[in-house]
């Protein structure tokens, strides 16, 4: 597939996470010098995230069901740099990543991995339970495809609110089965709403390959049947994934209904921690690993451009490491819930 | 400084393993995310990957080791710039730091247990003396309806038939000419999907109203309403809202069958992080669904087909409201009370009209709201009649009856001269045939039979 070039460029984005929305129309692949350091600043974050992540769930402070996002950095890293403050974004469980690349503190994430009251939602949620108001993340959600429909209304709720925001609904391979998923994508073409589905076609849905598993593999293709645009993406490619996402957030903000992404992506891990993932060989992961690295990539690109070097890159490094060690420190001290914890949040005003 | 490697557990239940294989030895250098050992437990075989970078100063547990505990330090890491040596010298020292402190949960012994929050009082409803109309349930809910949407932009209604249509049995007639297609809706038929888009939209700020055509197809949205407009305000440590009203018929209508004629009182009611209500009459719809649209939490609203068109008076007070979780005293009574709800209220009425014929003076008690459940109201009726009589048109078991027996149990165990008696739909998928319906579904006769049988009279 065809890489797009990359064209330094002196001015630099506002330092947060999202970039302001982008006024360039499709297929322009402005993306700044500032932007790639950026992206490749953000890939690594949650890269560290996640292998922080493991190593506390294998200590025993992390619990239950704990699925990273290692290999998988491109694609939310890509799609977010092309939406906006004020846009709405909603995964499944697999969201540590969706939530570093949405700017929401790694410590109140890591928090709530471990359970703790300085978590997003004061340790009653966990790794696939959470959400952040403030940046517009509304989960984090445990049921396969159940964010599809959720997503879709978050896009209704900007139509009928008459902004241009959007939604970014990201779901799995393994998700583009359930029933809902398609209902949502009839409605939202029906009524024309602002929401991008992306699916992070990662290959398998815990150990069932896609070929297993969907009649058609063109993950891409299935809004057809509503007329809904789609587009295959390479997913390992944060440049690739930027292109495509500007043109589908430009589709859906122009009023002209849903988009689809399938992004072609691949998880190093298991689908959980506890899975030891018999069902692929060790040369496919390699492969990956090895040839098709979104950070490595990145990082030869900025070193070839020019754009940056060893010492620099070994300064963003050193900066992440930080950040994660602080929020494992958070996460291991910051209390557990008070036990008066147990009876709020149920209903408001009751 | 070095770094000790934890053998880690790969499930939360892993207590210890087998070290099956090194895949590095002293003096190998490795990167994070690099495969450095293969752990084994009866359940699977898995990798190891490094966290940190450094050089392999010292393997502390041989291949092949069976039994190692979780957290004991395997092997350690010179840090860039550390002489290996040192570092292995110093690992036993080392790794005693390194090792996780054990994870600082509360110190103080844990809480077992806290007590459940005394709910907050539930406001009093207010007499509503002033004058009446006489008004269909059906148009009680229409006029609740476009009521709230006059004042409130953010409400909307949406399901199947609601708009052009006006309803499957004509709930929302006149709704889509005063609002307009923006807030009134024609869905396809897709309970699942526009049960997610509504909490979505609720999750977004606004207040949707969304109606089955009738309850029974509401089961194949039932993952929406408990898992997900139910329990995120919970699981988001109260960030998210959901203000969301779910209406529609539910229980029997008149000979449709098993599958259109089931009562789902008992399954919402079930659910915290649900509000469940079940009007009987024009004023309970009227002031309830009022109640509903404008609580902030998603509430199961359960109306009665066959209640549509039955008239009740109902006051005229552009402010009239009524409040949720509150029972309602229909008839007095000092013989025995009669609980029930939706259209069970009727029927209890009729009963206690024959009773009072037989000489038996019965208080009947409209529930109007089965989660919060008003058991107040219920204790206060026992403790001056001593009997109590439970009629649903649902199945008995598991069912608000149930509930309702336990609730007395703990709460009115000493005033009750007799077992609490359970009138019931019987346990079995509605027959179509009139006469085996009839059998089927609870008749104010078998109510009048119950209270006979509590008051051993
Ligand atoms: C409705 C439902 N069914 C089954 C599960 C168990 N489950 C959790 S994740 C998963 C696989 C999903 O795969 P995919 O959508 O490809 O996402 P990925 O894990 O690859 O990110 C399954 C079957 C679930 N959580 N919800
Ligand atoms: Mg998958």
């Amino acid at each position: 597939m065809a890489k797009p070039a990359v064209k330094p460029k002196v001015e630099s984005l506002p330092a947060k996470s999202k970039s302001s929305p982008k006024s360039s129309g499709p297929g322009d692949n402005s993306v700044s010098a500032e932007d790639l350091k950026s992206f490749y600043r953000s890939m690594l974050l949650i890269r560290r995230f996640e292998e922080r992540a493991g190593q506390l769930y294998g200590m025993g402070l992390i619990g239950g069901f704990c699925h990273l996002y290692i290999g998988q950095e491109a694609v939310v890293v890509g799609m977010q740099s092309t939406i906006g403050d004020e846009d709405a974004v909603i995964t499944s469980y697999r969201d540590h990543g969706h939530m570093l690349a949405c700017g929401m503190d790694p410590k109140g994430v890591m928090a709530e991995l471990t359970g703790r009251s300085g978590g997003y939602s004061k340790g009653k949620g966990g790794s696939m339970h959470m959400f952040s108001r403030d940046k517009h993340f509304y989960g984090g959600h445990g049921i396969v495809g159940a964010q599809v429909p959720i997503g879709t209304g978050l896009a209704f709720a900007h139509k009928y609110h008459g902004g241009k925001n959007v939604s970014l609904t990201y779901f799995g391979d393994g998700s583009a089965n359930q029933g809902q998923v398609y209902e949502a994508m009839n409605m939202a073409a029906l009524w024309k709403l602002p929401v991008i589905y992306i699916i992070e076609n990662n290959r398998y849905g815990m150990g069932t390959s896609v070929e297993r598993a969907s009649a058609t593999t063109e993950l891409y293709r299935h809004g057809e049947a509503f007329g809904i645009p789609g587009e295959r993406v390479d997913g390992m490619d944060v440049l690739a994934v930027r292109t495509a996402g500007e043109k589908a957030v430009d589709h859906a903000r122009s009023g002209a209904g849903p988009y689809i992404l399938e992004m072609q992506t691949y998880r190093y891990r298991g689908h959980s921690m506890s899975d030891p993932a018999k069902y692929r060989t060790k040369e496919e992961v390699d492969k990956y690993r090895n040839e098709r690295d979104p950070i490595d990539h990145l990082r030869k690109r900025l070193l070839d451009a020019g754009l940056t070097d060893e010492a620099a890159l070994k300064a963003v490094d050193a900066e992440i490491r930080k950040i994660v060690n602080d929020a494992a420190e958070f996460a291991q001290h910051s209390p557990e819930p008070d036990p008066s914890e147990l009876w709020t949040d149920i209903l408001i005003g009751a | 400084m070095s770094i000790s490697v934890l053998m880690p557990a790969l499930s939360p239940t892993m207590t210890e393993g087998k070290l099956a294989k090194w895949h590095v030895k002293v003096g190998d250098v490795v990167k994070s995310g690099q495969v450095i050992c293969e752990i084994e437990t009866d359940k699977a075989t898995m990798e190891v990957e490094a966290v940190d970078e450094g050089t392999v100063a010292q393997l502390l547990v041989a291949e092949g080791t069976e039994g190692v505990a979780v957290n004991t330090p395997i092997c350690v890491l010179a840090a860039e710039g550390e002489s290996v040596a040192d570092s292995a010298k110093a690992a036993p020292a080392a790794a005693a730091p390194a090792a996780p402190a054990a994870p600082p949960r509360s110190e103080a012994p844990p809480a077992l247990s806290v007590a459940a929050p005394t709910p907050a009082p539930i406001a009093s409803e207010p007499e509503w003396s002033g004058k009446t109309v006489h008004m269909t349930v059906r148009e009680a809910l229409r006029d609740a309806m476009a009521e709230e949407m006059r004042k409130d932009g953010n409400i909307f209604l949406m399901g199947e038939e609601v708009a052009q249509y006006h309803g499957a049995y004509k709930v929302s007639q006149g709704l889509l000419e005063e609002f307009g297609e923006k807030r009134v809706i024609d869905t396809p038929i897709t309970e699942h999907g526009f049960a997610g888009l509504g909490v979505g939209a609720a999750f977004g700020g606004l207040k949707p109203i969304v109606e089955f055509m009738t309850f029974n197809f509401a089961m194949q949205a039932m993952d929406q309403i408990i898992n997900s407009a139910a329990k995120t305000h919970y699981m988001s440590g109260g960030q998210m809202t959901c203000p969301i009203v779910f209406r529609g018929p539910n229980g029997a209508a008149s000979r449709v069958g098993a599958q259109h004629s089931q009562c789902y009182a008992s399954w919402y009611a079930h659910v915290p992080g649900l509000r469940v209500l079940a009007p009987w009459s024009a004023a309970d719809a009227k002031g309830l669904l009022k109640a509903a649209i404008r609580d902030p939490n998603p509430v199961i609203f359960l109306e009665n087909e066959m209640l549509y068109g039955q008239s009740f008076d109902v006051p005229e007070d552009p402010d009239f409201i009524l409040p949720i979780g509150k029972a309602k005293i229909e008839r007095q009574g000092k013989d025995v009370t009669i609980v029930a709800f939706s259209i069970m209220v009727g029927k209890a009425l009729q009963a206690a009209e024959e009773l009072a014929k037989q000489g038996i003076d019965a208080e009947v008690i409209n529930l109007r709201s089965l989660r919060p459940f008003d058991t107040e109201t219920i204790v206060n009726s026992v403790k001056k009649t001593n009997r109590l009589v439970s009629v649903e048109e649902g199945w008995p078991f598991a069912g608000i009856g149930s509930e309702l027996s336990a609730l007395m149990m703990e709460h009115a165990f000493d005033w009750l001269d007799a077992p609490v008696k359970r009138v019931a739909g019987l346990d079995v998928p509605l027959p179509y045939a009139a006469n085996l319906e009839k059998m089927a579904l609870p008749q104010s006769s078998a109510i009048v039979e119950a209270a006979h049988a509590v008051c051993n009279r």
